[in-house]
C-alpha cells in the first residue's frame, strides 16, 4: 500500500554532465513538473514527481545531444 | 447558496411581501422579549440548513415568554443532522383560515423561470403535485421581457382561485417573480402562504436559494440582511470522503476535482467528468441499473497525483468493487495523466488495474498516449467511437458480473 515512484516514466542523465551547474540549474529551470533538482551544482531527480513528467522534452532540449534520456516505462 | 429562514424572511420581506411580526435571537433572553414583544402565543424554530427541524424537536410551541425562553434555550444546544443552530425564529403562532404554496424556481428544461402555486399549502408540493394536479397552477415566464402581474394572475387562476382572493395571492406571486430575477434566486418559494382569519394573506415560512456565482453580485445586499458570507452552508456535514477530496484538490494547483457520496451507497465508483460528463455518466449508470458509490468531476488537466488521489479515495470508498473513468470529449485534460493517475491508484492499493478498472473511455488530447498506457496494464478502453450511454452500460455489466 506504500507509494510508489516511477511507475510510468523514468529519466537517465548522462554521467557526464549531471555534475555540470550550469546546465543542472537549466534543468531545474525548465522541466514544469519540477523532476529535477539543482543542489550543490549537481542535478538529481525528485523521485515522486518521475510519473508527472508531461513529456513536453524541454529537459531533452536543454542538455547537450542525449544528455537526458525520458524512457517510458509502458513501452 | 442556502439561506436560514430567518434570512429567507428578511429577503421576502424587502421583496415587498407581508410577513408576521419575528424575532431571530441567538439567546434565551433574546427569545422571550422576542415573544414578549409578538404577543401570545410563539413559534420557536431551530435555525439549521437542514431539514426535519420538527422530528427532530428542533420546533416548538410557546404558551408564555418564559417558555419561549425555556424552549429557546433547549433548541439552541440542539444538533440537528450534525448541525447546530445559528439561533432561533420566534414566531407568532398564526390564526390561520387557509394554506397555499407559492414558489418561483429556475425550469433547467424549458430553461425559463417557472411560477408555481397551490391552493394546497404546508405539505410536501411533490406530493400535491402527483395526487391532485389540478391543485397546482404552473407558468412560465420569460427571462427577458418583464413581468407581468397577469401572468402570476393566470398561474393563481389555475389552482380555480378567484375575487380578492384571486388578487391577494397574485400580488404575493408576482413579488416572489421579481425577487427570483432580481437576486437571481434559483429558488424562491414561500410555503404555506397563509390567508389569516382577518382575510390577509401572509408568508409564514421561505426557502430561498441563489445561485452561487451571483453571490458576488448581491454582496451589498446579502450584508445588508446580515448574511455572513465567510460562513460555509453546507446542507450535511462533508463525510470523510468529501473532506478528502477536497483536501486533495486544494493541495495541488493543476486541474480540479470534486467529489460527492451523500446518498451513494453502491459498489461502482466514478471517476467522471468533463463539460456536463459528470451527470450525463451518473445518469448513464443509474438508467441501466448500476448503483454508483459517488459523484465526481474531474478535469482541467489534473496531475497524475490529483488524479491517483481521487481514485485512490472512490476505491478505498466501502463497497467499491470497481471503477469506472469516463468522461464526455476532453480538450483541456489529458487522457494519459489521467490513465497514469487512476493506474497509479489500483497499483498503491495493491489492485490489479486490468480488473479494478471496468472500463475507461476518455476520448481527447493524448488519447494514443494513454492507449498504450491502458493496454500495457491490460485496462479496457474505449474511444469517441463508444457512447457515453454504451460505456457506463459495459461498466454497469462488468460490476454486476463480479467483484475484483
Amino acid at each position: 500500500m506504500s507509494e510508489r515512484h516511477a511507475i510510468f516514466i523514468n529519466i537517465e542523465i548522462d554521467p557526464a554532465i549531471a555534475a555540470d551547474a550550469a546546465i543542472a540549474a537549466k534543468l531545474a529551470e525548465v522541466c514544469p513538473v519540477d523532476i529535477f533538482s539543482a543542489t550543490d551544482s549537481t542535478i538529481a531527480l525528485v523521485p515522486e514527481n518521475l510519473d508527472e513528467c508531461v513529456l513536453c522534452n524541454l529537459c531533452v532540449d536543454a542538455a547537450p545531444p542525449g544528455g537526458v534520456k525520458i524512457i517510458k516505462l509502458y513501452e | 447558496m442556502r439561506f436560514y429562514e430567518f434570512e429567507s424572511r428578511r429577503i421576502v420581506e424587502r421583496a415587498g411581501i407581508p410577513v408576521t411580526k419575528y424575532g431571530f435571537c441567538k439567546t434565551a433572553d433574546e427569545a422571550r422579549r422576542s415573544a414578549t414583544e409578538i404577543g401570545g402565543p410563539t413559534v420557536i424554530k431551530s435555525q439549521v440548513l437542514t431539514g426535519g427541524r420538527m422530528k427532530a424537536g428542533g420546533v416548538k410551541f410557546a404558551d408564555t415568554p418564559d417558555q419561549a425562553a425555556e424552549y429557546a434555550d433547549e433548541i439552541l444546544q440542539l444538533e440537528i443532522a450534525g448541525h447546530l443552530p445559528v439561533g432561533v425564529l420566534v414566531d407568532p403562532k398564526a390564526e390561520v383560515e387557509q394554506e397555499y404554496y407559492a414558489a418561483v424556481l429556475w425550469d433547467g428544461r424549458a430553461k425559463r423561470p417557472m411560477l408555481l402555486f397551490s391552493d394546497m399549502g404546508g405539505i410536501d408540493i411533490e406530493a400535491v403535485a402527483e395526487e391532485h394536479p389540478d391543485h397546482v397552477g404552473r407558468a412560465h415566464i420569460s427571462n427577458l421581457h418583464p413581468i407581468f402581474d397577469f401572468e402570476a394572475k393566470q398561474a393563481v387562476a389555475r389552482c380555480g382561485m378567484t375575487g380578492s382572493e384571486l388578487g391577494r395571492a397574485s400580488r404575493i406571486l408576482a413579488a416572489l417573480a421579481h425577487l427570483q430575477r432580481d437576486y437571481d434566486m434559483t429558488l424562491a418559494e414561500i410555503n404555506p402562504v397563509a390567508r389569516l382569519t382577518d382575510g390577509s394573506f401572509v408568508a409564514l415560512d421561505a426557502h430561498m436559494e441563489m445561485e452561487d456565482e451571483a453571490v458576488g453580485r448581491h454582496r451589498k445586499f446579502l450584508e445588508s440582511i446580515g448574511v455572513d458570507l465567510a460562513e460555509p452552508r453546507e446542507m450535511y456535514q462533508p463525510s470523510e470522503f468529501e473532506r478528502n477530496v477536497k483536501a486533495i484538490d486544494a493541495a495541488d494547483h493543476r486541474g480540479v476535482i470534486q467529489g460527492k457520496d451523500h446518498g451513494f451507497h453502491g459498489n461502482l465508483g466514478l471517476v467522471i467528468g468533463a463539460g456536463g460528463g459528470s451527470l450525463t455518466l451518473t445518469d448513464a449508470v443509474r438508467s441501466q441499473g448500476g448503483k454508483p458509490a459517488n459523484y465526481a468531476e474531474i478535469g482541467g488537466n489534473p496531475s497524475v497525483a490529483k488524479s491517483c488521489g481521487l481514485a485512490k479515495q472512490v476505491l478505498q470508498k466501502e463497497g467499491v468493487d470497481k471503477i469506472a473513468v469516463m468522461m464526455s470529449i476532453v480538450s483541456n485534460t489529458r487522457v494519459d495523466i489521467v490513465a497514469r493517475g487512476v493506474i497509479k491508484a489500483c497499483l498503491e492499493l495493491g489492485k490489479d488495474p486490468g480488473e479494478t478498472i471496468a472500463i475507461f473511455r476518455i476520448p481527447g488530447a493524448w488519447e494514443d498516449e494513454g492507449y498504450k498506457i491502458l493496454d500495457h496494464y491490460g485496462v479496457e478502453y474505449c474511444d469517441r467511437s463508444v457512447s457515453m450511454w454504451e460505456a457506463a452500460g459495459r461498466a454497469v455489466a462488468k460490476v454486476q458480473g463480479g467483484a475484483a
